[in-house]
């Protein structure tokens, strides 16, 4: 039987975002040159959150982009027929901007690594940086996040639930351990 | 619930389910944005390779399906009758044999035999797209047309659209007349006798005989190129006269003063099935349709790559 441990609840979710967005400050430096790219779907959701934190926080308007990575995957062939590809769409330019790419969990790293790649099509940045809600570990490419909400370790058995009241109706990280996805 | 795929091969629409023909429909959405970035590519199909097989002349689909295949990272092909082994008298099956041997993994076929593409598709391991077979079906620009409107209107269901002209020579009138009925619009055609199959109204369509009644009936217009290379059986009196009686006139176009938006699959006839002043005034989505086309073609071979092909598997 699987097991839900509850790892954030919403008020939990709501510190860790706010010290999220601190940092986010805190490493890219010049905030005028920074663009929130969050990667469907969750990310996207959660890039909006950070950019109005910061936005309260500094004032500034932090433009906002989303990236869907299904077109840039590595496994198209052996995962079958995948019916639905997201949008796409960034800011005017990332030309010498600071991409703060967002996503909820970063397990493999072959989802920022095609995020990249897809990044790289519509410009060069000055600079990218990674900022996920929970690191589960589980690497198959040398990529590391610069911000981390919450480090957990888990096992190939584990799956990693991430709501946000936008889609899910609630705030919250749970650890399901014994259901992979 | 689990979500609908496709099959091996896209043959026609008649063979999709109201659900397959919503997910090209929707998965063209996406694709649509990629040909708008300043580098027009994704790598989806990457180390894929495509062979285009056109037996009949065709420029707007061979460069749209050519478009879509690269913008998808796909390695292409052109295999054109003349000055290819087709023209020595190998068959069909033979040369998609051939190809099939050179580890190919689609096939995208235009042939002026009706059944060409599901003859082939039955045949060879590699994914087979119809793009255009005969007087039997274009899918393509079934879903191309389907797209537009959707686009247009904001839906398929409830609208009504008539199909005019040529139909009886047109694989696009019988991909959009299924098309559009799994869909749930109203379909009429409107044409001279001689080129009206009657017995196309088995399928749930209507016959209107007189233009002007179509375009006071219609949403929308979907006006078929006459085929004036098959016009030699006495179809119609005279060009001249046809643009009289059943051209797509601006004349036409005032008198039913209502908003009708005109399709055309193309190449058109200038001055016989429709104006200069119609195909390039405010109602014609005549060019959405070819920008339509690139994503429709990327979501049907995105799609079908997803599974892969037999020789792959085994």
């Amino acid at each position: 039987m699987p097991s839900v441990t509850r790892l954030l609840d919403d008020s939990a979710m709501a510190s860790v975002l706010e010290r999220m967005a601190g940092e986010v400050v805190e490493k890219s430096g010049k905030i005028g040159g920074v663009v929130l790219v969050g990667i469907q779907r969750r990310g996207v959701e959660l890039a909006g959150r950070l950019a109005g934190l910061i936005g309260k926080a500094t004032g500034a308007t932090i433009p906002l982009g989303k990236l869907d990575i299904t077109l840039y995957r590595d496994d198209l062939s052996t995962i079958g027929q995948r019916p639905r590809v997201g949008e796409t769409s960034l800011p005017d330019s990332i030309e010498g901007k600071t991409v703060v790419v967002v996503d909820d969990v970063l397990y493999t790293g072959r989802t920022i690594r095609a995020a990249l790649d897809e990044l790289a099509d519509f410009g060069r940045p000055r600079r990218i940086l990674l900022c996920v809600l929970v690191d589960r570990g589980g690497r198959e490419l040398p990529i590391q996040a610069d911000i981390t909400g919450l480090s957990v370790e888990t096992t190939g058995d584990d799956r990693v639930d991430v709501g946000v009241w936008e889609l899910d109706g609630r705030d919250g990280v749970d650890l399901v351990r014994g259901a992979p996805l | 619930m689990t979500p609908p795929t496709l099959g091996k091969d896209l043959i026609g629409l008649e063979g999709l389910s109201a659900d397959q023909i919503r997910l090209i429909l929707d998965t063209a959405e996406p694709f649509k944005e990629v040909s708008e970035r300043a580098i027009k590519k994704v790598p989806a199909l990457r180390g894929k390779t495509i062979v285009n097989l056109f037996f009949e002349a065709s420029t707007r689909t061979r460069i749209s399906f050519e478009f879509a295949e690269k913008r998808l990272s796909a390695d292409t092909v052109n295999v054109a009758t003349t000055g290819s082994s087709v023209s020595k008298g190998e068959t069909l099956v033979d040369t998609a044999r051939n190809l099939e041997a050179m580890r190919i993994d689609m096939v995208v076929i235009r042939h002026p035999s009706s059944g060409a593409a599901q003859f082939l598709g039955d045949r060879i391991g590699s994914n087979v797209i119809n793009a255009g077979d005969g007087k039997h079906e274009h899918p393509t620009q079934g879903l191309l047309d389907l797209l537009t409107l959707r686009d247009r209107f904001g839906r398929i269901e409830g609208l009504k659209v008539a199909i005019c002209g040529d139909v009886l020579h047109s694989r696009v009138a019988r991909s959009n007349i299924w098309g559009l009925l799994k869909l749930g619009a109203e379909v009429a055609l409107c044409g001279p006798a001689t080129l009206i199959p009657r017995e196309l109204v088995e399928l749930g369509v209507q016959i209107i005989p007189r233009i002007d009644d179509a375009m006071a009936w219609a949403d929308a217009l979907n006006v078929l190129r006459l085929q004036l290379e098959r016009m030699q059986g006495g179809f119609i009196p005279s060009l001249r006269e046809y643009n009289r009686v059943f051209g797509v006139t601006r004349e036409r176009l005032e008198r039913v003063a209502k908003d009708l938006v005109i399709l055309h699959p193309g190449p058109m006839n200038r001055g016989v099935e429709i104006d200069s002043d119609v195909a390039d005034g405010p109602n014609s989505v005549i060019l959405p349709q070819v920008t339509n086309g690139v994503a429709v073609r990327m979501a049907v071979l995105y799609l079908l790559a997803g599974g892969a092909p037999e020789w792959q598997a085994s």
